[in-house]
């Protein structure tokens, strides 16, 4: 089943730049909802997968775009690792390749990082058909621009992502989480006081009625973290963050317009949206009709449309969620910064255009 | 590498470029004269040397934007320029190019202990982050050990890292917010005070650009919680192999260590004799362990990591029984550059990664060219994160010497890539490295390169010369020969 089609698929885009053809690149499909629809010809990546390297003591993981999510976490748990960032899946279909394009993170992203922090290197295909290598399988490498990190995030608006190294890390020796009854504003003020504190806090969220609190470390750690955050032990927590990773639990079973609202992590809550408020404050999940590019960027944040109403995320993906901007409008200056940065890796424009925004 | 005299068409640049300078900046911050400009010749690597045409040094961003733009309508190139402590060459002057220090921007403008951020501007020092968030129990945790003296805009510049990288990470994890100025004096924020930022992640590219792509003048970074507890053991070897097996069993374990440091015997011996800490002088390796976090977290892993160093065949485990003794554990691996510059009169330190798993083979080979060029090595390694530097003995004072020192370190940066690291985990290319960039990529890279730098800065304004070769230069490879590396600023601890 592995297999490196990274000569095929060079060619396709080589091709298709020559033809000023662009491309939709797809592979699991199990997030084409997010983003704006792109029209094009597909090329398909989920073929070119496989494991092409993992040293468990080097703590960096080899693979192609094409690798399931799955496959990678299953060879990871093998070894007692994981990837820090808990990507969320979307679909037994997700890739490695699709998750680093959206850089999508789980519930452990304010404490561990996002997934475009554990990228240390990729192969990729610019609009020009030509693979490239950039960054490493080391931990630290300063050698030329950082173009692997910039793929993450970039929808594959900037490069047919090939091949990516991740750096991994152990699994926890324990795990726990305690449930603790407070409102959402209280909630807030908790996360930015507990994460001042040298706990062993791993995800913090509050879905309206009770804040839940991971700990993560050593089995006497988190007896004595349990002392300091009191509350009750939850039973079975790890299906309840994977409801709150795979955007599973019944929070998001709601039919209006679902925002994701990025925000400076101790902005105050607002007491009329109806919230689902995670990373320990600095992202809050909100049904709203009204866009509210303006209020996000008033509080130092930014707003990105998730799904347009009566119209829930699924596997099998979709035609997105029709007209209107997905991500919050860029300022002019840095949208021309935008626009000269695609150029340099796609002139031809010609890879997922419009898929981030209508000029890239 | 000194320039004498300066053509007639740099002079007339230079008057106009003071000219336009002294009507946007007080008199005192417009430099100009040699004697002046004599301070600003060279960086931490004061082996390449050059005058700047003219030092300008504005107190705000606005002074700053409008440099810039007056730059830009004279098409003088820029090399910005924090403390001057890289390591690199990347704050090397240009002698027909204005030479912009942002020594003068050094206020902490916020801190935030409820959203744990500090916002600074570029020439806040390292350490002044951390010393400000203290009271709040928080610190900034990237901390090159140039951290007294080097500031935060250069630290993104080279994206920094430090002894505690593997598990803290390095500056690219660490800053949420840039404000930046661009080549024609705009503006822009990169990055927010929220995790992440609609976009593509220019905070990212920005940080390890070398000064090449825009000026950093101001920036917001993330403060941790002090951890409750450091604990360090050193463990000595008599075989550098099973020290680097250690590393291997340490994190097979699922323990992250906030410090992991191997260090040589000849480094080992250098250390030793100048700061008495005590080391075992007969070992091969000597493995520092740092382990930080919960008081209980500690406990039970310093217990983990002694049984698995007794395990991997260490002659001798310490524990520190107190701070006194973790910090003198550390005094010895602090200082061994300036040890190490005791041994010579001159020293040379490289910066490359490899592989971990690699580093035996490594090591030997290095050894085996350090015999075959009759240069002594001594290596300290960041074990954890592949990080090694090894530094070559030398004078330069015997003919010849320095052109062998040159090209015996082009080799072990070359054996890095070939193992599968890379030229450089933390210094940076600069002017230094130019020549490896060509052995670590290929053609068609260095061209993406110059593409995404062009997205920046058409024209080639800042800093141009630096961290990514031309083609061309490539192709020329070897013929160039400049004076190999002396620190600057030897007294300060360096990684």
């Amino acid at each position: 089943m592995d297999q490196d089609l990274s000569r095929q698929l060079a060619e396709r885009v080589h091709t298709a730049q020559a033809a000023g053809m662009p491309l939709r690149i797809a592979a699991g499909n199990t997030k084409a909802w997010l983003g704006r629809p792109v029209e094009g010809e597909t090329l398909d990546v989920a073929g070119h997968r496989g494991i092409v390297g993992y040293e468990p003591t080097e703590l960096v993981l080899t693979a192609r775009a094409g690798t399931p999510l799955s496959e990678i976490e299953a060879a990871l748990a093998e070894a007692g690792q994981c990837l820090a960032f808990e990507p969320p899946h979307f679909g037994d279909a997700a890739t490695l390749g699709g998750s680093v394009a959206c850089n999508l993170s789980g519930p452990a992203r304010p404490y561990a990082g996002a997934c475009r922090d554990f990228v240390l290197g990729t192969r990729i295909i610019n609009g020009r058909g030509e693979v490239l290598r950039f960054g490493g399988e080391v931990m630290k490498n300063v050698a030329g621009y950082d173009l692997s990190r910039l793929m993450a995030g970039a929808q594959g608006t900037l490069g047919v992502i090939l091949e990516v190294s991740l750096k991994v890390l152990p699994r926890p020796a324990a795990e726990q989480t305690l449930a603790l009854e407070m409102d959402a504003a209280a909630a807030i003020r908790q996360f930015n006081a507990w994460a001042a504190r040298p706990l062993p806090i791993t995800a913090a969220c509050h879905d309206g009625e009770r804040v839940r609190v991971r700990l993560s470390g050593a089995e006497a750690a988190l007896r004595a973290a349990r002392r300091k955050l009191g509350g009750e032990v939850v039973a079975d927590a790890e299906a309840f963050w994977r409801s709150v990773r795979e955007q599973s639990h019944a929070f998001f079973n709601g039919s209006g317009a679902l925002w994701r609202l990025s925000l400076p992590p101790a902005t105050p809550v607002d007491p009329i949206l109806l919230q689902f408020i995670d990373w320990g404050g600095a992202q809050r999940w909100v049904y709203s009709e009204p866009p509210p590019w303006e209020a996000a960027a008033a509080a130092g944040g930014h707003a990105t449309r998730w799904r347009a109403g009566c119209h829930a995320p699924s596997p099998s993906g979709g035609e997105g969620r029709g007209g209107g901007a997905v991500f919050q409008p860029l300022p002019e200056g840095l949208m021309a910064l935008h626009r000269r940065v695609k150029r340099s890796l796609d002139p031809a424009g010609i890879l997922n255009p419009g898929r981030l925004y209508p000029e890239l | 590498m000194s320039e004498s005299g300066t053509s007639p068409a740099v002079h007339a640049r230079r008057s106009d470029l003071v000219r336009g300078l002294l009507a946007l900046l007080p008199a005192e911050s417009v430099l100009h004269e040699p004697e002046d400009l004599r301070p600003y010749e060279c960086d931490g690597l004061s082996a390449y040397r050059r005058l700047p045409m003219v030092v300008a040094l504005p107190s705000t961003p606005e002074q700053v934007q409008a440099v810039m733009r007056l730059a830009h309508r004279l098409r003088v190139p820029v090399v910005a320029r924090g403390a001057g402590t890289g390591l690199s060459g990347g704050a090397l002057p240009l002698e027909d190019g204005l030479l912009l220090s942002l020594a003068k921007m050094k206020s902490i403008l916020a801190i935030d202990p409820v959203a744990r951020t500090a916002r600074v501007q570029p020439g806040v020092r390292n350490l002044a982050i951390s010393e400000a968030a203290r009271p709040h129990g928080l610190y900034y945790a990237p901390d090159p050990s140039s951290q007294i003296a080097c500031t935060i805009g250069g630290n993104v510049a080279e994206n920094s890292g430090g002894v505690h990288c593997l598990k803290y990470g390095l500056t690219v994890h660490n800053v949420l917010k840039l404000e930046v100025v661009t080549v024609e004096g705009e503006r822009l924020t990169l990055g927010a005070d929220a995790l992440d930022a609609p976009g593509y992640d220019l905070l990212a590219l920005m940080t390890g650009s070398e000064g090449l792509l825009a000026v950093v003048v101001e920036a917001t970074v993330r403060l941790l919680p002090t951890p409750e507890r450091a604990q360090v053991l050193l463990a000595a070897y008599d075989d550098v192999a099973c020290a680097g097996a250690a590393v291997g069993a340490i994190i097979a374990a699922g323990i992250i260590p906030a410090g992991l440091e191997m260090m040589d015997n000849p480094a080992i011996r250098a250390a030793e004799a100048f700061v008495h800490a005590d080391y075992p002088v007969e070992a091969a390796a000597i493995l520092l362990c740092e382990l930080d976090g919960t008081n209980e977290e500690v406990s039970e892993q310093v217990m983990r990591v002694r049984e698995l160093l007794l395990q991997s065949g260490a002659t001798e485990v310490r524990t520190a029984r107190d701070e006194a003794e973790r910090a003198l554990f550390w005094k010895g691996r602090k200082a061994a550059f300036p040890a190490v510059g005791r041994l010579s009169p001159d020293y040379y330190c490289m910066d490359g990664t490899i592989p971990r798993r690699r580093l035996p083979e490594v090591l030997e080979r290095i050894e085996a060219l350090s015999k075959a060029y009759g240069l002594p090595v001594a290596n300290v390694f960041h074990a954890g994160d592949g990080n090694l530097h090894p530094l070559i003995l030398y004078d330069a004072n015997r003919p010849g010497e320095l052109e062998r020192t040159e090209e015996l370190g082009g080799r072990i940066l070359e054996l890095c890539v070939e193992v599968g690291g890379t030229i450089t985990g933390e210094h940076g290319v600069g002017m230094e490295k130019i020549n490896q960039m060509c052995v670590q990529f290929r053609p068609a890279e260095l061209e993406q390169f110059h593409a995404v730098k062009a997205a920046f800065d058409p024209e080639g304004l800042l800093n141009p010369g630096k961290a990514v070769p031309t083609l061309h230069r490539c192709a020329e490879f070897g013929a160039m020969h400049v004076h190999g590396g002396q620190l600057k600023f030897p007294d300060i601890p360096r990684f």
